[in-house]
């Protein structure tokens, strides 16, 4: 019982806030009589999500699996590198600089490069979502493995393990948590990627979709998109959250130990 | 610049092989004008059996000499032999301890524990197999050993320092190792923790025997534990002093306050209030007699 009463204090705030944001908007707009083409009203919105939703729905699919394809490539990469760069000094000293300058090119500017390659479609937006996101994983992967305590690395030493063994044993599952933690901003950032590469060159998609209703002004329609895609982030957050409580519960036991 | 070599045959009379022997083995860090020599060349023998407490000043290069034997760092000049090999080829098993437990916050305290059974041969063929079984009983009988029976469900956090550092000893020992080297590691628990971990690392030793190398900066728990006691001088360090513990076994922490642990305890402060300069300041150095 006590339980419950927490949960509801908890998450009884954020919820308000929420609901509260879009009462707010809907009062707003109706008060100051703001025309629905430069802000249209939540209702209109839900409105339109409801009566375009045949069409939206491909759209969404779209996204939804050019997102996780390059998210998984680049989750995938990402591990690989960060495991790479993270386990050996020199590997760390030689790429490292490039990394950084690799990822400080804005994303968007990398489309049209892909465009080049593969034309307009899906493939560019896989590869926008898939690059987006390598570049969290890999410096949190490296930071969990290049921080394993001096102390227990020298104690795996006089074992005779092997780097494998101290791979397998110690610095992976000690990187896990940062990789989950990277894992949530990463899935983020790959939709990001995917309808930005979307918006620039592709006929399918949320973010084609977007562009498509704002140049017939439908803006309801284009607030419509943006819902979905937050819908789609916070799913996909809420899912990688809960797997990280699952596998990496003992990096935050303190939440636990107080909730128990 | 003066270098000293120091040979120190071993204090028994009883001539055996020795089982750890230093050759004049330093250690230098860094190159050129700003190379600094942690440990100045060193001769050191430690037979099969002898538990040796190594103690000075800090940053005198006692855990430098604990990590060339535990194969983790190379001689700069001279040789380290153990078990009749120089270091790098050794045949032989080697558990340590630090004074940071370093238990892997994901594992329960039995696998924890049971981390070098994976890892060392001839453990680790079978480990599949046998960690339900015999590796378990193996675990629990040793946790039993050090008062910790019934814990191996726990995890580290829910345990206090002298019950991790209870538990770092086992996973130090789990694997039956020829050698055992210790830095420090009851040097963050207090006193009384303290002195029964003393205890019980007394009966891990008589009960199995094994060869101990163990670093500290309290010289009462180096007088406690050790069959010799090795004092050693400020940076570059030296050993100054090589000298038995001749009080019988088994000890009890009564004894400490006895004339001879007493004495003994001040003949090695004084040594080491030497080795740091002589300032008087001496009221870091812990476990010494209190007046």
């Amino acid at each position: 019982m006590e339980r419950i009463g927490e949960i509801i204090r908890e998450k009884g705030a954020s919820t308000a806030l929420i609901i509260g944001v879009f009462v707010f908007w809907e009062l707003f707009c109706l008060m100051a009589g703001i025309s629905d083409i430069l802000l249209p009203r939540p209702t209109q919105i839900i409105a339109a999500l409801i009566q375009y939703w045949p069409a939206i729905w491909p759209h969404t699919w779209q996204t939804l699996y050019t997102t996780l394809i390059g998210f998984s490539i680049g989750v995938v990469i990402g591990l690989l590198l960060g495991i790479l760069i993270g386990s050996s000094k020199l590997a760390y000293d030689t790429a490292y600089p490039l990394l950084v300058g690799f990822s400080s090119i804005p994303k968007v500017a990398v489309v049209p490069i892909f465009v080049l390659w593969y034309g307009a479609g899906t493939v560019p937006a896989i590869l926008t979502a898939m690059i987006i996101c390598i570049f969290p994983i890999v410096v949190n992967v490296a930071t969990g493995i290049a921080t394993v305590e001096p102390e227990l690395e020298d104690v795996m030493k006089t074992l005779k393990a092997s780097k494998w063994d101290i791979l397998w044993n110690v610095s992976l599952p000690r990187a896990m948590p940062y990789f989950f933690a990277a894992l949530k901003v990463a899935i983020t950032l790959a939709f990001v990627g995917s309808v930005v590469a979307e918006t620039v060159a592709s006929n399918r998609g949320i973010g084609n979709m977007m562009m498509i209703a704002s140049s017939s002004f439908n803006v309801p329609l284009v607030f419509a998109g943006l819902f979905v895609l937050a819908g789609l982030g916070v799913a996909l957050y809420v899912l990688f959250s809960l797997i990280e409580q699952r596998v990496t519960g003992w990096a935050h036991r303190k939440t636990d130990l107080a909730s128990a | 610049m003066n270098v000293s070599l120091t040979t120190i045959e071993p204090a028994t009379a009883i001539r055996v092989p020795a089982f750890i022997e230093f050759q004049g083995a330093s250690i230098t860090y860094g190159r050129g004008e700003k190379a600094v020599q942690a440990l100045a060349p060193t001769s050191l023998k430690v037979a099969e059996g002898e538990f040796v407490a190594l103690v000075g000043p800090s940053g005198c290069g006692k855990s430098t000499i604990l990590k060339m034997v535990g194969e983790l760092l190379k001689p700069s000049t001279g040789h380290v032999f153990v078990a009749g090999r120089e270091i790098g080829a050794t045949p032989i098993r080697i558990g340590m301890a630090y004074q940071n437990p370093t238990l892997l916050p994901w594992l329960n305290i039995r696998d924890n524990v049971m981390l070098p059974l994976k890892i060392v041969p001839p453990f680790r063929q079978g480990y599949r197999a046998k960690r339900k079984t015999e590796y378990r009983d193996r675990v629990e009988t040793l946790l039993d050993q050090v008062g910790l029976g019934g814990f191996g469900d726990k995890y580290p956090w829910q345990l206090s320092g002298g019950m991790m550092q209870r538990a770092n000893l086992c996973r130090a020992l789990i694997h039956d190792p020829d050698l055992l080297l210790l830095d420090e590691p009851f040097g963050a628990l207090d006193q009384f923790t303290r002195e029964e971990l003393w205890a019980i690392m007394q009966d891990l030793w008589l009960s199995k025997k094994l060869t101990v190398l163990l670093v500290t900066h309290d010289l009462k728990e180096a007088a406690y534990l050790a069959d010799r006691i090795c004092v050693m001088s400020a940076r570059p360090g030296r050993i100054l002093d090589d000298s038995p513990v001749e009080i019988a076994r088994p000890r009890t922490i009564d004894m400490t306050f006895e004339p001879d642990f007493v004495a003994l305890n001040q003949r090695l402060r004084a040594m080491i209030v030497g080795a740091r300069g002589g300032t008087g300041i001496v009221s870091h150095a812990p476990g010494g007699p209190r007046s």
